[in-house]
């Protein structure tokens, strides 16, 4: 058994697991967080994308006390005093998803992509960059305009911040 | 998954010594290819040793044209270095087309020249590079390291520490990528010092990795991806699977030879 202690949103949280329980299954079942998603056994769909120190990783890949001592946001974590994070809403208002089992993945990735690219993202950029993510029902084309709104709209946000 | 049990190493001493310590012993660095192995049953480990924490193993230095990369350097890493991209933007760009980026912010070069997964993007680029492979007891010539699919020179328990390469003038990557797992279905690095040219081809051939010579010498003396079209590609060593048989394969190494010496023009 392991003792993994985690940042997870910003609350410290720890919990005992197996060595061999991978952080998937540490988010959903032991924190009950079960926006990230299970959608294949072969590291390959995204649906369990979180980001671990900033940086987008599947949590399928990684056992729990791997990450152990990182600092995890999950989809649950970005909606911000009940208002919905720009990329969750462009989501909603290009109709960038269908049955919504990818969306999890599909908005900590476009996040991501936004962190690094800001709002120089091109479509070809965001398409390369959702390379990690499949999505059987929408034909990508509108989640790949949700990314580019969202990303235009935080750029926005930033400048009229500074 | 079976079960195992997890050591986190603070440095390359105690990451061997904990390797040679217990019996069925794995290095796990990004874990993109062997925890997913282990997902499916096909690995079992009594006992991991993960290096991400190791210092040491950390880092990319340029000196010169001297490039020396970190074993537990993520593809991520390797493909923003400014530094890298300034005397060799072909690694950087191999490792920017590796798998997507989950698995670039994970996964390490050391861990890839390591598994030598004949589809595999680096293996291509650390031969072509001429580059000496470091480990925690020797150092191994990239021509001596990779010894035909999943299998590597590299000792039980034995650790690499880093890559290093002297950055050649010119030097290009150009693969096909499996459109599902973006894997090469032929990847070929070339790289140009003075008259002296070395081509790698991964993805292709039976064995894993390899040198073309036809290739080498037809560059060597018109570095120009017209130079390509007379050199014949026998598919007999290539690979013939479901994506694509051994003669297209032979095809694809033409092309994708062009396509890696235009990108240095
Ligand atoms: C969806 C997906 C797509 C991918 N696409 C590509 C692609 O396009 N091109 C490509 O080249 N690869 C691809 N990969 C593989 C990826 O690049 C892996 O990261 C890489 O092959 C292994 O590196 P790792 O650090 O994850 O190694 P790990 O999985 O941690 O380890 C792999 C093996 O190397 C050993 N090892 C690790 N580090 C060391 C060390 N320092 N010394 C000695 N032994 C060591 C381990 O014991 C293990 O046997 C893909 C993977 C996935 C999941």
């Amino acid at each position: 058994m392991a003792k993994v202690t985690l940042t997870v949103n910003g609350r410290t949280v720890s919990g005992d697991c197996e060595d061999r329980t991978l952080l998937v299954h540490f988010i959903r079942e032991k924190l009950g967080l079960t926006g990230t998603h299970v959608g294949c056994d072969t590291n390959q769909c995204g649906a369990c994308v979180v980001h671990m120190d900033g940086k987008s990783v599947k949590s399928c890949s990684i056992l729990a006390v791997q990450a152990s001592g990182s600092s995890i946001t999950t989809i649950e974590g970005l909606a911000q005093n009940g208002e919905m994070h720009p990329v969750q809403a462009a989501f909603k208002d290009n109709h960038g998803l269908q049955c919504g089992f990818c969306t999890p993945g599909m908005v900590m990735t476009a996040v991501d992509l936004i962190n690094r690219h800001g709002n120089s993202l091109t479509e070809e950029t965001v398409r390369a960059g959702l390379e990690g993510n499949i999505c059987r029902c929408t034909g990508y084309h509108n989640i790949v305009k949700a990314v580019l709104s969202a990303a235009a709209e935080m750029g926005t946000a930033r400048q009229a911040a500074e | 998954m079976y079960a195992t049990n997890y050591h986190r190493a603070s440095s390359v001493e105690e990451a061997v010594k904990l390797a040679t310590d217990n019996g069925d012993a794995k290095f796990v660095s990004g874990g993109q290819t062997l925890i997913a192995t282990m997902k499916q049953r096909l690995a079992s480990p009594s006992d991991l040793i993960d290096l991400r924490h190791v210092a040491a193993l950390k880092g990319i230095a340029v000196n010169g044209r001297s490039v020396r990369i970190g074993a537990a350097v993520t593809h991520a890493e390797v493909a923003a270095s400014a530094e890298l991209r300034a005397v060799c933007p072909a690694l950087a760009n191999l490792a920017g087309g590796i798998g997507d980026p989950h698995v670039r912010h994970l996964g390490t070069i050391g861990g890839s020249i390591a598994n030598n997964d004949p589809a595999a993007d680096y293996p291509s680029a650390m031969l072509a590079l001429d580059a000496t492979i470091v480990t925690d007891r020797r150092e191994i010539a990239a021509s001596d390291f990779f010894q035909g699919l999943f299998t590597t020179a590299l000792e039980e328990g034995e650790m690499i520490t880093a890559i290093r390469f002297e950055a050649p003038e010119k030097a290009g990557y150009a693969k096909f990528p499996n459109p599902a797992s973006r894997y090469a279905m032929t990847g070929v690095f070339v790289a140009r010092r003075g008259g002296a040219v070395r081509v790698a081809v991964t993805g292709a051939g039976a064995d894993g990795v390899f040198r073309h010579e036809g290739l080498e010498l037809a560059l060597s003396g018109n570095w120009a991806p017209d130079a390509v079209g007379g050199v014949s590609i026998d598919p007999t060593n290539l690979m013939s699977d479901l994506h694509a048989s051994s003669e297209y394969r032979a095809n694809l190494v033409k092309v994708m030879a062009k396509r890696a010496v235009a990108s240095t023009l």
